[in-house]
């Protein structure tokens, strides 16, 4: 086994680092509560970094999921966040992978220059929750197109998108052998989709762009559909094995802002005559988080590396979406803590970054669901869901 | 046209001297002098969509290879390294000595330099260099154009600035108000591992190993101290007659 750290990773985190510097603290604060970070995300697109995992042929860099992920890790260890876009790294991967040929020419280079917008990912629904199987959105077959009708919940960065990677059931339920056959797959073009399609923003505790989106008959032409009808449902959890990871190093990110931001705070404050990181109440926990990132990096980096060279590794991605979810939490604690009132004063901004990675124990998979799956998948426990 | 830019590879974070070696210790991460930065942003800019090579060159262990790395993942077209055991601890005569060897090899229109390297803040190598190679050198310089076989320069001052035009080849040291220097891009990173990347030595460039590294150095550090500790001060509190204090004290001093 070995454990030393490629010089492409090195450069990306370096290089990264460069551009977040210029999209300072001050920056991120006056976007609050729901402004887009335009100018951030056209800076990492022009720069060809949302492009990494899009492969050269199509104008991407054909990186591996290991070297994309020290991209996101970078942005949010910079205090910037990677919510705003990640979405545009990853969700091309079900167009490159079961798409066609025709869809990938069309579709992959724009996305790889940016002149696309694919970031946005309609699969939860208000009344099927975690249970995608129950989504209710329909889309039937109607001449040479399909009909879209339903509701979409929490589809983030909707309104910062061109394109939709969409789930919707095209074979009723009763008229298949398990549920998870009859859900398909589309690439909705919102830009021509007309004024069938409404969306329209959540406010949120943290800025994450999300919406929910209405479908009242929408059409789509038929080469919308990505992949063959009613294979949708497995197309998706393919696709999550790199969110799992992507979303695994942002949590390591945050976690490392965090517990840097405190462990320099800690040794600086005086109070009782000595820096407060001379209390074991302080310094402890922020100790405690550290190792727990490194525990977690150590698995993300394991899942990216089998996921790179194309093993199975669902499990490790999964383990380590869970494990850096529940480290970047602790060490958000441990910093807000450390920080004492000031820790909720806006211009330290560790109460944003604090909202901001609470999400990831919840989205975009809560992980009690994780659990659920290393229970059943992994120690052949019986299904609990 | 062929720019040639002089990077350096400089300790990150405060630097540390080894009292043993009394060098400066580069044991740690490095990574490249930022004012060379804003060279590389200049050559790259003068170059445009042009045919202008942009040639990056460096003198240092092989870790410099990062340095030149970055320049090449900015857009430089090509590396060259003077790397050998035997140039560790060049003075500046011995470090300009090697410079323009391969500099010489290399036959740029225009040189280019950052103002100073952030570990030795010594704003003199690019002097020596163009002695060496006889050639016309400007200095903090805070605009610049080619034009033909002329490089016109505006040079900053204390007091303002000058006009300076000097005929090609040319060394010119830019200072950091001078452009704002672009990161590298993903695709500048990858592109970069295919740029050839030259690593010469002693022997390659026709030096002797007496005239490099310390034997070829005109300095000896002899000494490391601590800067002398600062004499009496007076504090004045502000009492609501602090401005006062200040003007009288000034006025004892005939400073005013
Ligand atoms: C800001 C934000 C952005 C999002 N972006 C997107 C997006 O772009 N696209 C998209 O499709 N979705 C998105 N989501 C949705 C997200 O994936 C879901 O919120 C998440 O999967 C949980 O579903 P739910 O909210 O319906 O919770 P529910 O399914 O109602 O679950 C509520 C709670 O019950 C627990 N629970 C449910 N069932 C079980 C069980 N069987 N065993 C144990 N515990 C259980 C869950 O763990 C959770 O704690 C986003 C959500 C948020 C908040
Ligand atoms: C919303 C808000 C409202 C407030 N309202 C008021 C108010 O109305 N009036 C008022 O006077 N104050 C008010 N405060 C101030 C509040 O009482 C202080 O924030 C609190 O006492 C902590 O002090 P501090 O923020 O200076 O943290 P610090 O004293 O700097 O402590 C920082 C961290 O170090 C730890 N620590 C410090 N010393 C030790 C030690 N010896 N051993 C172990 N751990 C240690 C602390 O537990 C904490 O985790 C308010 C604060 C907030 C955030």
């Amino acid at each position: 086994m070995r454990f030393d750290v490629p010089a492409d990773f090195v450069e990306i985190h370096a290089a990264v680092g460069e551009l977040c510097a210029r999209f300072p603290a001050e920056y991120w604060r006056a976007l609050e509560p729901d402004g887009y970070p335009e100018e951030f995300v056209a800076a990492l697109t022009e720069n060809g970094w949302l492009a990494a995992l899009i492969p050269e042929e199509f104008g991407g860099a054909g990186l591996g999921v290991a070297a994309a992920s020290m991209i996101l890790e970078t942005i949010n260890a910079s205090g910037c966040n990677s919510g705003a876009c990640h979405a545009q790294m990853y969700t091309m991967g079900s167009v490159l992978r079961h798409g066609s040929a025709e869809q990938k020419a069309e579709y992959l280079p724009k996305i790889a220059s940016g002149e696309l917008r694919l970031q946005a990912f309609g699969v939860t629904e208000p009344t099927a929750g975690s249970d995608t199987t129950s989504i209710q959105t329909t889309a039937k077959r109607v001449g040479d197109g399909y009909v879209i009708r339903g509701q979409k919940i929490w589809t983030s960065r909707a309104l910062h998108s061109d394109l939709m990677l969409l789930l919707a059931r095209t074979t009723p339920t009763d008229q298949v052998e398990k549920k998870t056959d009859g859900l398909s797959m589309f690439l909705l073009d919102m830009r021509t989709a007309g004024d069938r399609l409404e969306i329209r923003p959540i406010q949120t505790m943290m800025n994450h762009a999300t919406t929910e989106v209405f479908f009242d008959d929408v059409e789509v032409p038929a080469t919308a559909l990505v992949g063959e009808e009613g294979k949708g449902f497995r197309y998706i959890l393919d696709g999550m094995n790199v969110e799992r990871i992507l979303i695994a190093a942002e949590c390591i990110g945050d976690g490392r802002w965090f517990v840097e931001k405190a462990a320099r705070y800690a040794s600086e404050r005086v109070v009782f005559g000595r820096p407060i990181g001379m209390n074991q109440g302080v310094q402890f926990p922020l100790a405690r988080a550290h190792a727990a990132i490194e525990a977690a990096d150590l698995v993300r980096h394991k899942a990216a590396w089998l996921f790179d060279e194309g093993k199975p590794c669902g499990a490790e991605a999964n383990m380590a979406k869970f494990l850096a979810s529940e480290a970047s939490w602790a060490a958000a604690n441990a910093c807000l803590d450390a920080h004492g009132g000031y820790g909720f004063a806006a211009e330290y901004d560790v109460e944003r970054k604090f909202r901001e990675t609470r999400l990831y124990s919840i989205a975009p998979v809560s992980n009690n669901l994780v659990l659920a799956y290393i229970g059943q998948h992994v120690l052949g426990m019986p299904r609990s869901y | 046209m062929k720019i040639a830019v002089c990077v350096k590879h400089v300790p990150e974070g405060t630097s540390r001297i080894d009292p043993g070696t009394k060098r400066l210790d580069r044991a740690g991460e490095g990574a490249l002098n930022h004012f060379d930065a804003n060279a590389v942003e200049e050559a790259l800019r003068l170059k445009g969509d042009s045919d202008t090579e942009v040639v990056a060159v460096s003198l240092g262990p092989q870790k410099a290879l990062d340095s030149l790395r970055k320049a090449l993942a900015m857009g430089a077209d090509r590396a060259v390294l003077v790397s050998d055991d035997a140039a560790a601890g060049s003075d500046l005569v011995a470090t300009s000595r090697l410079l323009a060897a391969a500099l010489a090899k290399e036959e740029p229109d225009l040189v280019l330099f950052g103002q100073q390297a952030s570990d030795a803040d010594g704003a003199v190598l690019w002097a020596a260099v163009a002695e060496r190679l006889g050639r016309p050198v400007v200095s903090q310089a805070m605009e610049l154009s080619v034009d033909g076989g002329t490089v016109h320069v505006k040079r900053q001052t204390e007091h303002g600035y000058d006009t300076i035009e000097a005929p090609l080849p040319a060394v010119v040291a830019v200072s950091d108000a001078i452009n704002e220097p672009r990161y590298p891009s993903l695709k500048g990173i990858m592109g970069a591992k295919k740029k050839p990347q030259d690593v010469l030595s002693l022997a390659d460039l026709g030096v002797d190993a007496g005239d490099a590294g310390e034997a070829g150095s005109r300095t000896t550090v002899l000494a490391l101290g601590d800067p002398p500790a600062r004499a009496d001060s007076q504090k004045i509190e502000d009492d609501g007659n602090a401005a006062q204090a200040i003007v009288d004290f000034l006025a004892e001093k005939r400073l005013i």
